[in-house]
């Protein structure tokens, strides 16, 4: 145990420095993409959405282009390499033939993305020609071999690294399904035999290749012919490709624009069970609010980063300071002073771990009762053989008896009651929808939930409630506007799309910010469907009979004159201000000699905030002068 | 009296069937003031007990009548004299009548404001009510209980009623007490009063709202169930956590002599460029930088401010949908309540409509919110029906924020039915855990539910307002372990535990649990030591434990033991990896002295507590920290002083220790002779 002075302060969870860091540590992805770039590429063209046609090597780098966007943001520290093969140039390490790897400068074959990558690769189509060129690379004849050549640059390229830690993979582009179709004979089994010893060779490394196949208009791709060895894909799985590819592709393209996170444990936790057996339970953080990432500040002028300096000063001396060791809390006219070893102590109410206090059926967990994002809790054997047991176990109880767990957590910055409750494994087509496991949820203390529906509780006469046929009414309305597959999953956060989008457009210099639609306002088009609105209508007249346009301009007209006060108060303040001249009294100093109420005056006079102090208020007029 | 000024009148039953309640109640009435001189400290309070034995009021002169019942406190300021009298509460000889309390009460707070009735006024009842109530002279006891509600209605005032319900009641106690809950209930239904029944004293510490804040809407405007239909609702937070408060930093640069010293520290941010550390920025030259991949993107505020999602006020219904669409894991933040316009009849009686319309169909909606004009995002969140039981509480909903896809991780976990076997129940297993979580009730039939949130009070802000009254009175007092009523929140109930031992045991037999060996701890994982907890001899033996790991790898001392805690001392003050070591060492080795002391019988320990005295004040010399050993040793005469331990000052000085003089260590400022006469120094001056 090591001792770390200011771990006692840090709030564990959720800390935002750190998590750059741990991302960065954890696993990462390294990616190769393999683009064909022979002339058939260029020359088959399929109808695209716009109804332009798009060759297929267009259709490739585009995909590759929006998966790059994505992956910027969403998994920075993966390294990418964009890698041409069938190209009239040459550009490699090993410098093979036919294969061209695409780069900025500034920047390793394999690298993080950055803008310029980015920017330079969605200009491709403007020089690829000239620069880079397409021929085909393997002609009867010769022995040249540019696949071999592909894979070869590919794997070398993903050398970097070590397999524990990265997870290696090439994609491959191709709309050509027998590459070695136009040769003959032993010639053809011998490359076809290099070709795939090569791949094979790879895959041995660690290194996954996945294959994207475009099909021509008339005649699918038949991953058969040679392929299927390469990737190595047999029956079902080989039946399954083509689709799943299709599938692949627009994933790539429409990928939503997420900060992914490792999947990684927060806290190894000791469970108390009772009376002194204790297993062993791992939390992980499954829902947090995902934060615009991190601030860098810069100076604005140079464009560099800067550092924030903390100097502490004593108000009463002006002396600078060491951080003060001694907190105070005015009580009773006197400062009373705490040690920060005496304030960790109170919050330290009990040891770092999580103990059982009891069980209560699921009804007792209101829904007021939460605070802040839950945890996901799940056993492990690592350090205490049986926890899994026993864990499931109580998992499976609770579920059957609809019941929750009460417990205790406390870790030395933050105490709390917790409810424990247990979720079952829910699996859709997609997979894995809800793991198994508890989901901890903080509990409130009576000190944090606030009685405000008792404020406008009336005294003598009951508060109305709605009658049989109004609630036979508002129950027809719920029956129209229902929205059947709802899932919490379904909405992206339009803020953050559109901040990522703002980043994109600026980082790449793009002129026009890229469209993002607010997926959270509401059907206008579902509500004016006939049935809606007069579901909605029987509501209105059941509850509001003949009234409600009345209460509508009740409401406005209580606005109104709230605002028509406000009107006439800054219309006397105007009328007021004018007998003052504000220019001069600001010039001699003489603002300081004026009360309040007539600083007031001003500020109210001409629309600014009116809170603070006088010296505030003074400092605010002289803003506002420009003084 | 100013508007958020409130005053607050105590009425505790102190009759014989409340005294062993009441160390509680004192618990409870002096948090109440302590927090008030935190949070308002022009709040005013008066106490008034009933069931004494004598009668003090100014009812009684007046009119006469209101017999044992005694005007503890007239209303005044709060301050600390008044803490001192709620922490001893008298206790009183015959049981108590709570009506000719709340009339008391009443009284001393319309005397005091009769006119200027702009602030709070709230009564609090705390009883058992147990005791009967005299029959009045003239009507029914209904009718008294409408005269008062109505008195207390018109001049604007609250009553608050925590009854506290321990045990089942028999016998003739049981009339009088279905009694008495009937008169308490009509109150909530004449005037502004609550009543809260308690079972537990933990509960009873919970009962009531320690510190007042005064809510605020956090929107008032539409709830759009579509642009057709507008309902006018107020919104408010229904839980929001009170943090531990933050203290002020403390300067000691002041010279004690100066009286008007604020002792507060200033915290100055300055802005230097990285590269050129000489180069400060102004605060107004910054910009905000982004990083998008391995480079930042610089955006004004201005350019951000172009182009930001920028939504319009409102709060908007997507829709209704079958409340098992929502997980309970997916509420992520603290909770808000929707009220319908409290002037809008119309508007309530349609949010009723609605809420009872979705409770009957297990259906919840789905809203879209902005709560401010200029607000930068969006929030989608869940709307629950709460409808109310009570007739003057107006039917309402809650409403939770939900996650956006971002905020969703996708974390994969096995299935445990994949598991195999060997980490699986088996049936009998399973049938003792079955048992066990129906056995380790907190919700038992005949008592009420025990831990609900609502009557818990939060154990760290108890224990703090707790030590800063102590400190308050005593600067050096060391913090005192966690009350015993709070730890029924931080640790298993042992009654409960007792009762239901045989579920217990049996779950014990059926599953085993073997810690791995040789792992090594990580370093995540707290082991630490609670303080005042019943975990601490655990905690010892865990420690003692690894000590003993420890010294098998290489000798690293961490910890003082039990058994060679002077070699320990030694070992940990010669760490060199990390100059926390020695303050720790001095740190561990003053508790275990300080411990020893404490725990000696007859003097019994009085030896081996010298020899760690003895090398604690040889490693402080050794290590020029001599300051810690003398006001160590001005501490510990001060507390054997005070707590009746004199004999071990005495068995110091005849063993000739003395405070560090400077001749010893350079840093001391303690003469020489002054440190010889310490402890012949400390002896009581006779009064």
């Amino acid at each position: 145990m090591e001792l770390d002075p200011d771990d006692v302060f840090r709030d564990d969870e959720d800390d935002p420095e750190n998590e750059a860091l741990r991302e960065r540590a954890s696993s990462k992805e390294l990616v190769v993409y393999l683009v064909d770039a022979s002339p058939k590429m260029f020359s088959t063209k399929c109808p695209s959405e716009d109804r332009k046609d798009e060759s297929h090597f267009q259709i490739a780098t585009s995909c590759i282009l929006e998966s790059l966007k994505t992956q910027i943001i969403n998994r920075s520290y993966d390294e990418v390499a964009v890698c041409f093969f069938n190209t009239r140039e040459k550009k490699n390490l090993q410098d093979l033939n036919s294969v061209f790897v695409f780069n900025v400068a500034d920047r390793e074959f394999l690298d993080r993305p950055t803008a310029k990558f980015i920017k330079e690769f969605s200009h491709l189509e403007e020089f690829f020609m000239k620069d880079i060129g397409s021929q085909y690379g393997i002609v009867s004849g010769s022995r040249e071999n540019s696949l071999y050549n592909a894979l070869w640059v590919a794997q070398a390229l993903l050398r970097k690294g070590s397999a524990k830690t990265a997870d290696k993979r090439m994609l491959i582009f191709t709309d050509e399904d027998d590459p070695f179709g136009n040769i003959k004979g032993g010639a053809k089994a011998d490359m076809t035999r290099t070709t795939l010893q090569r791949a094979k060779d790879a895959q041995d490394l660690g290194i996954s290749i996945e294959l994207l196949p475009l099909s021509q208009l008339d005649r699918e791709f038949n991953s058969s012919l040679f392929y299927a060895d390469l990737i190595g894909l047999q029956g079902e799985n080989l039946a399954q490709l083509m689709p799943a590819a299709g599938e692949r592709m627009e994933d790539m393209k429409y990928q939503l624009r997420k900060r992914m996170f490792k999947k990684r444990i927060v806290r190894k936790l000791t469970f108390s069970v009772a009376n002194g057996v204790s297993i062993e339970v791992h939390t992980y953080p499954f829902i947090r609010p995902t934060v615009l990432g991190s601030i860098t500040w810069l100076d604005s002028v140079t464009n560099q980063p800067i550092k924030i300096e903390r100097s502490f000063i004593c108000a009463d001396t002006g002396a600078l300071m060491q951080e003060p060791p001694k907190r105070f809390q005015t009580y009773k006219n006197q400062d009373v002073k705490f040690s920060v070893e005496e304030l960790s102590e109170i919050k330290r109410v009990s040891t770092g771990q999580l103990r059982l206090l009891g069980f209560k059926p699921l009804n007792c967990l209101k829904d007021y009762h939460n605070l802040r994002p839950s945890t996901f809790i799940f056993p492990s054997d690592e350090e205490v053989i049986g926890s899994t047991r026993i864990f499931i176990a109580l998992h499976r109880s609770m579920i059957r008896l609809k019941r929750f767990a009460v417990a205790f957590y406390g870790t030395s910055s933050h105490s709390q009651l917790v409810a424990l409750v247990a979720q079952e494994e829910i699996i859709d087509s997609g997979g894995q929808v809800e793991p198994p496991g508890m989901h901890m949820i903080y509990l409130p203390y009576s000190d944090d939930i606030r009685h405000a529906e008792e404020l406008h509780s009336t005294t003598n006469a009951s508060v109305p409630r709605a009658n049989e046929d109004q609630i036979k009414k508002a129950a027809a309305l719920i029956k129209r506007i229902d929205l059947k597959d709802f899932s919490v999953y379904q909405f992206a956060n339009p803020a953050l799309q559109r901040h990522y989008a703002v980043l994109q457009a600026l980082a790449l210099e793009e002129d026009d910010l890229p469209d993002i639609k607010d997926e959270t306002v509401p059907d206008e088009e579902g509500l004016a469907r006939p049935g809606v609105v007069n579901a909605i209508e029987e509501f209105k007249q059941s509850v509001f009979g003949d009234k409600y346009e009345e209460s509508d301009n009740a409401g406005h007209k209580k606005v109104s004159e709230a605002s028509k006060k406000r009107k006439a108060l800054a219309d006397s303040a105007v009328q007021k201000s004018v007998q003052y001249n504000w220019a001069e009294l600001a010039d001699s100093g003489k603002l300081k000699d004026l009360t309040v109420v007539e600083l007031k005056i001003y500020l109210t006079a001409h629309d600014l905030p009116v809170s603070g102090k006088k010296e505030d208020l003074i400092k605010r007029i002289l803003t506002h002068m420009g003084k | 009296m100013a508007r958020n000024k409130e005053a607050l009148v105590l009425l505790l039953d102190v009759g014989p069937s409340m005294h062993h309640l009441l160390p509680e109640v004192e618990k409870i009435c002096s948090m109440i003031v302590q927090k008030k001189l935190v949070y308002s400290k022009y709040d005013e309070v008066g106490v008034v007990l009933f069931g004494t034995e004598e009668t003090e009021n100014e009812l009684t002169m007046e009119v006469g009548g209101y017999e044992h019942v005694v005007v503890l406190q007239n209303i005044k300021v709060v301050d600390g004299d008044l803490v001192e009298t709620l922490k001893q509460i008298p206790r009183g000889t015959v049981p108590g009548d709570f009506l000719d309390a709340i009339v008391v009460g009443m009284d001393m707070l319309i005397k005091k404001y009769s006119s200027t009735n702009k602030g709070k006024k709230r009564l609090c009842l705390m009883t058992n009510g147990l005791s009967p109530i005299k029959d009045p002279y003239e009507g029914s006891k209904e009718d008294q209980v409408n005269a008062i509600a109505e008195q207390m209605t018109s001049h604007g005032m609250k009553l608050e009623c925590v009854v506290v319900r321990e045990s089942v009641v028999c016998g003739e106690n049981v009339s009088v007490m279905e009694e008495n809950d009937r008169i308490l209930n009509l109150f909530p239904q004449k005037s502004c009063a609550k009543t809260i029944f308690v079972e537990s004293s933990t509960s009873l510490l919970g009962a009531l709202k320690t510190r007042n804040i005064s809510p605020v809407t956090i929107f008032r405007g539409d709830l759009e169930i579509s642009p057709k239909l507008k309902i006018k609702v107020w919104v408010y937070k229904k839980t929001s956590e009170e943090k531990f408060p933050t203290l002020k930093k403390y300067s000691d640069k002041a010279p004690s002599t100066d009286k008007f010293a604020s002792h507060e520290v200033k915290v100055d941010y300055e802005y230097k460029s990285v590269e050129d550390a000489n180069k400060v920025v102004p605060p107004e030259q910054r910009i905000k930088g982004y990083r998008y991949g391995p480079q930042v993107v610089p955006i004004s505020a201005d350019e951000w401010d172009a182009v930001k999602f920028k939504p319009e006020k409102s709060v908007k219904l997507l829709g209704f949908t079958d409340s098992s669409n929502i997980m309970r894991h997916h509420y992520m933040k603290d909770v808000n309540i929707f009220i319908a316009d409290p002037g809008d009849q119309n508007a309530i009686v349609a949010v009723s409509a609605l809420a009872r319309a979705m409770k009957e169909m297990h259906k919840v909606a789905i809203l879209r919110c902005v709560w401010r004009q200029g607000q930068g995002n969006v929030v989608v969140g869940v709307l629950t029906p709460n409808v109310s039981d009570n007739d003057h509480v107006p039917d309402s909903f809650y409403f939770n924020i939900l996650p956006f896809a971002e905020d969703v991780r996708e974390f994969q976990f096995p299935s445990f039915s994949n598991l195999p076997a060997s980490l699986l129940p088996d049936e009998e297993q399973q049938e003792a855990a079955d048992n066990f979580v129906k056995m380790l009730d907190l919700t038992p039939s005949d008592r009420k539910e025990m831990l609900q949130p609502d009557f818990t009070p939060n154990p760290v802000l108890e224990r703090f307002y707790n030590y800063l009254e102590l400190k308050s009175k005593h600067p050096d007092a060391a913090v005192p372990p966690l009350d015993k009523t709070l730890k029924r929140i931080t640790e298993p109930d042992p009654e409960l535990l007792a009762q239901k031992k045989s579920a217990i045991d049996s779950l014990l037999r059926h599953f085993e649990v073997k810690e791995k060996p040789k792992l090594k701890k990580s370093t995540r994982r707290m082991r630490e030591k609670p303080s005042g907890s019943d975990d601490e001899d655990n905690y010892r033996r865990i420690s003692s434990k690894t000590e003993v790991e420890l010294i098998e790898n290489g000798g690293k001392v961490e910890k003082i033991g039990d058994s060679t805690p002077v070699q320990d001392f030694e070992a940990m003050m010669s760490r060199r990896d990390n100059p926390e070591w020695v303050n720790r060492a001095i740190t561990e080795m003053k508790n275990k002295i300080h411990d020893l002391i404490e725990d000696s019988y007859e003097g019994d320990n009085y030896a081996k507590a010298l020899d760690l005295l003895v090398a604690l004040r040889k490693g402080c010399i050794l290590e020029q920290e001599p300051k810690q050993f003398n006001d160590f040793l001005h501490q510990l005469c001060k507390f054997c002083l005070q707590n009746d331990l004199r004999s071990f000052c005495d068995f110091l000085a005849t063993k000739g220790i003395t405070l560090i003089s400077k001749t010893e260590a350079a840093d001391s400022d303690v003469t020489e002779e002054e440190a010889r006469s310490f402890l012949v120094k400390s002896e009581p001056k006779p009064e």
